[in-house]
């Protein structure tokens, strides 16, 4: 195991040894310590390696990552796994705004809550929050899954493209063109791989799911009223 | 961008170094705004004393004359203690409007930056560590205070554009953000006889502000309303007297962390800035909630 300590050596130095691992590396387990909210901690990650980071971290931590484990003992600023193609992110605090923004792929997980914009033009990954989400969550979402066991927050899913989205809790209002749809046996199975994974006890029948509409989407001029 | 750092004491015995620990928290913000920086700082409240922070274009005025002027004008005790381009006058409160008075007809060149019991506001261009180093801050004492670090998008780079801008006695605002109806709305606090000093978008919001309290609103009642009269970005922190509050626009795309423990409540527009706090550890820590007003009061 390999500590790096990101206030004596710096934050270039971090990803510069992280980044550089390779596929056959031996050096798979990383701590870093006091992060004290730095910006773009592990960023650009393409190594199955495990990153720990014993803090909170500021902006776009884990941004791009493909295929290592990250996680965060605190919370995460900004832009948490922005544009994740895989791997996974793990939060055990609250994550701030855009957490999992156009992410491609990989699993996030957030132990506490998200705020706004959560899953924001998401392409693919897996998002479950065990808390609650802010608003305008989804906004814009392609494809993947966004599993929330709380609550969500106003105008969830507004301008939805295919992305799922599972709520256990109240959803305070769905977006233009977000409707809730029928949980059937696919659903449940999916949602419990994925709380599985996500290290949930929530049950996967307490969910309501909720999807695109597709009207928006289409430029069918009779929605055109809608917004 | 911008960068907003607040402290608000809980516990008496970390007042000494009140200046000291706000000082660090704006340096830590630098990089969110490096064109100028200010603060505000609610020191000692001696009864019956009103301070009111000036401030002259690279300190031209001589303080010490400014002094005699005003004690020979006023016929009465008044003290300036300089601090760089900007200095404190010490008055008895019933005697502060006529000093006011003498300020505005015989001195253009004297901007007045704030006026209280216990407010003192500072500002300059430059990096926080050399306005914070150019007032001493680290030296100063206090229950509450407020910094800002500028990245200018709506108005200049100057003194006046910087921030925080005080919004009448004791109250001032600091902004990030972007108000995008502050010229419509200057015009019409100018109607209503407001005076708004500079360009800049800010020093409309705290005139709003000030305008509302006028109209017999409470600071709380001021801020709610401002979530439907202001239009555009904006986290703001507000400090008064003995209080200090918190408002984001409901949109909240403008970043704010906000932590407490029995000794403080801390704000800053990154959790980097409270890293260095004590007990920062156990600190309830938490992103405010959008369109929310947050105070706390002694």
């Amino acid at each position: 195991m390999l500590t790096y300590d990101l206030d004596a050596e710096g934050l270039r130095g971090l990803n510069e040894a992280l980044q550089k691992q390779t596929q056959e590396t031996n050096e798979t387990q990383w701590e870093v310590v006091n992060p004290k909210g730095s910006h773009a901690i592990a960023v650009g990650l393409d190594a199955p390696i495990d990153v720990t980071v014993h803090g909170s971290t500021g902006y776009y931590c884990g941004g791009m990552n493909q295929q290592a484990t990250i996680r965060v003992k605190g919370s995460a600023g900004p832009g948490v796994a922005e544009n994740m193609m895989s791997g996974t992110v793990i939060i055990e605090g609250d994550a701030s705004q855009y957490a999992g923004a156009t992410g491609h792929g990989g699993l996030l997980v957030i132990k506490g809550n998200a705020s706004s914009r959560c899953g924001i033009s998401m392409k693919g990954i897996d998002i479950v929050v065990h808390g609650n989400i802010g608003h305008m969550s989804a906004f814009m979402a392609q494809a993947g899954n966004l599993v929330v066991c709380g609550d969500a927050g106003d105008a969830l899913g507004d301008s939805l493209y295919e992305a799922r989205l599972f709520v256990r809790g109240s959803v305070k209002s769905l977006g233009a063109d977000c409707v809730e749809k029928e949980m059937r046996p696919e659903h449940i199975a999916l949602l419990s791989a994925l709380l599985e994974k996500a290290e949930s006890d929530a049950k996967p029948e307490e969910f309501k799911r909720y999807g695109s509409a597709r009207k928006l989407y289409n430029f069918d001029v009779d929605s055109n009223t809608t917004y | 961008m911008c960068g907003i750092v607040g402290l608000f004491l809980k516990d008496k015995a970390l007042e000494p170094q009140l200046g000291h620990m706000l000082s660090e928290m704006l340096v830590t913000m630098t990089d969110r705004g490096p064109d100028s920086a200010g603060i505000a700082i609610y020191g000692e409240d001696q009864s019956g004393q009103s301070k009111i922070t000036i401030q002259s274009e690279g300190g031209s005025v001589d303080y010490a004359l400014l002094q005699q002027e005003l004690r020979q004008a006023l016929e009465c005790d008044v003290k300036v203690t300089p601090n760089s381009t900007h200095a404190v006058i010490e008055i008895e409160t019933a005697r502060a409007g006529q000093l006011r008075n003498v300020l505005q007809s015989e001195h253009s060149d004297i901007r007045v930056m704030s006026q209280g019991d216990k407010i003192e506001i500072y500002k300059e261009v430059g990096l926080p560590e050399d306005v914070s180093k150019r007032f001493q801050v680290s030296q100063m004492a206090g229950s509450h205070g407020i910094g800002h670090t500028r990245m200018a998008t709506e108005s200049a780079v100057t003194t006046d554009g910087a921030h925080p801008y005080s919004t009448g006695p004791d109250q001032c605002l600091v902004h990030n953000g972007s108000l995008s109806n502050h010229n419509a709305l200057r015009r019409k606090l100018t109607r209503e006889g407001i005076k708004i000093e500079s360009e800049n978008d800010t020093e409309v919001g705290a005139a709003y502000l000030t305008w509302k309290m006028a109209e017999g609103a409470s600071l709380g009642e001021a801020l709610e309303s401002s979530l439907n009269d202001l239009d555009g970005f904006f986290t703001f922190v507000v400090g008064t007297k003995d209080g200090f509050g918190v408002l984001r626009d409901p949109i909240a795309c403008k970043p704010a962390v906000l932590a407490e423990t029995d000794q403080y409540v801390a704000f800053g527009s990154e959790y980097r800035a409270l890293v260095n706090l004590p007990g920062i550890e156990e600190a309830r820590v938490w992103e405010p909630e959008p369109a929310t007003v947050y105070f706390w009061s002694h």
